[in-house]
């Protein structure tokens, strides 16, 4: 131990770190890192559900392209992806973009891209009898598939849902990097500001982000264990 | 709306080209590195994390919990800026003396990608039935020489493809170390791009050289399930 902690910065910046200068600015901090998790979480469920379905189509000019899409998204950082919206949607919307829109497009592509695999196992896993005998009865393909395979098949991907959230609240931190004013952001602005507190801050930091990835991943396991138990009786 | 030339000539030859190719190398020196410390530190992890005592499987817990629910880009952060206080004089010293920025990234990326690896080695280690343990034990084996020769040869090969995954995800993660100045392929893309104004021929080569690198390594994974893993299989 070379130095000795200290503490104190945390105890006299704690408000901007949770909130920013909100309600007197633009809400900052942890409160932003959660509205950037949450706004994509959303987006990212239905487009990974939209993505998912598309790439199990019958049709092959349907599943390739979308199969293509998601390799793709899967196969480069999320930085690059982030750079990518943060260039391209100006230049297709013809005007700028603040930047927490182009972070929240960015976790929501590539978060769709990881959450329509989920999809995918998770239809994948409802025996094929299941849609056969939905047809059977006289529904539709897409009809079996939304009222009878999708509800059983959504059940059991929760808890990878909820993986997919904290892997998402982890990501946020990168918004840091195109100057949205989240945690991580927050953090090395006070580090700036008082120079001499750096392993304090970060520890921090770290911290705040544990408890919370820490709960959700408790979360996911006890929906995990509760799914199993429920499908043993 | 769009008004744009493309100008694919800056990305595929001279100068700028050059910086792209510096920083694959970059990105590929940090993988390497970070995969192959990962791989030793994941196994001490995944074996503490197996122990026979309570004291022992807690702190690997502690270790993997922790590392696994924090980003990595604060990991990065923390290394980088904060570390001097928590690390003898000496580490220190030694770490000044090198190229900090990369040994910085190099140790978070190492220590993020070893709480990853070593679940996938525990994992790959329980899959081998423990009858081959028993039989090991009774064959006169002591524990450590049963794990040597017996089980961990079996649990290593189907530890593998997880093992690439990780590599993957590590090439792809070691683009955070740009936000310390490692000047890795992206944030050479970023260079050529505020140099030329040419964001999208430099983003695309980017990004095409990060696909190129997870289609080749998928491909040769693809091969190894299939000569190695499952030969006899049709």
């Amino acid at each position: 131990m070379e130095e000795a902690l200290n503490f104190q910065v945390i105890i006299d910046n704690f408000t901007y770190f949770m909130i920013g200068r909100y309600p007197n600015g633009p809400l900052g901090g942890l409160g932003l890192t959660m509205y950037l998790a949450v706004v994509s979480c959303v987006l990212s469920f239905f487009g990974g559900l939209i993505l998912g379905l598309l790439s199990l189509s019958r049709y092959a000019v349907i599943r390739h392209p979308v199969n293509l899409f998601i390799n793709t998204v899967r196969g480069i950082p999320l930085l690059m992806v982030i750079f990518w919206m943060y260039f391209l949607l100006p230049a297709l919307m013809g005007k700028t973009v603040p930047e927490a829109t182009t972070v929240i497009m960015g976790l929501t592509i590539f978060t769709s891209a990881y959450m329509s695999q989920i999809v995918r196992a998770g239809i994948q896993g409802i025996p094929k009898g299941q849609t056969e005998a939905a047809i059977s009865t006289g529904l539709k393909p897409w009809q079996a598939m939304l009222y009878i395979v999708l509800p059983q098949g959504l059940r059991n991907m929760i808890p990878s849902f909820v993986n997919q959230f904290v892997s998402l609240i982890k990501d946020t931190s990168l918004a840091f990097i195109v100057g949205v004013s989240e945690l991580t952001h927050v953090g090395t602005q006070i580090n700036n500001r008082t120079m001499a507190f750096p392993t304090e801050i970060f520890i921090f930091i770290a911290a705040v982000y544990f408890v919370l990835c820490f709960a959700f991943t408790s979360f996911s396991r006890w929906l995990e264990g509760r799914l199993a138990w429920r499908k043993s009786i | 709306m769009l008004k744009y030339t493309f100008d694919w000539s800056i990305v595929t030859s001279g100068k700028y080209f050059e910086w792209l190719v510096s920083g694959l190398k970059v990105t590929l020196e940090l993988s390497a590195v970070g995969i192959v410390c990962a791989f030793i530190l994941g196994l001490l992890i995944a074996v503490l994390k197996m122990s026979h005592y309570r004291p022992v499987r807690w702190i690997a817990t502690a270790y993997l919990e922790f590392f696994r629910n924090t980003p990595l880009l604060v990991q990065i952060f923390f290394w980088y800026f904060g570390s001097y206080k928590v690390l003898p004089a000496a580490v220190n010293e030694w770490l000044n003396s090198t190229n900090f920025e990369f040994a910085a990234a190099a140790i978070a990326l190492t220590i993020y990608t070893s709480a990853f690896i070593a679940e996938d080695i525990r994992s790959g280690i329980l899959s081998i039935p423990k009858e081959q343990m028993e039989a090991a034990r009774s064959a006169g084996f002591s524990y450590l020489r049963s794990m040597q020769y017996i089980i961990l040869p079996q649990a290593v090969r189907i530890t593998i493809p997880p093992l690439v995954n990780q590599f993957l995800n590590l090439a792809k993660n070691s683009s955070l170390a740009m936000s310390i100045g490692v000047m890795e392929l992206t944030y050479q893309a970023r260079q050529v791009e505020s140099y030329t104004f040419k964001g999208f021929e430099a983003f695309t080569a980017a990004t095409v050289v990060y696909l190129g690198l997870s289609v080749v390594i998928t491909a040769l994974m693809d091969l190894y399930n299939k000569k190695v893993l499952n030969p006899h299989r049709a």
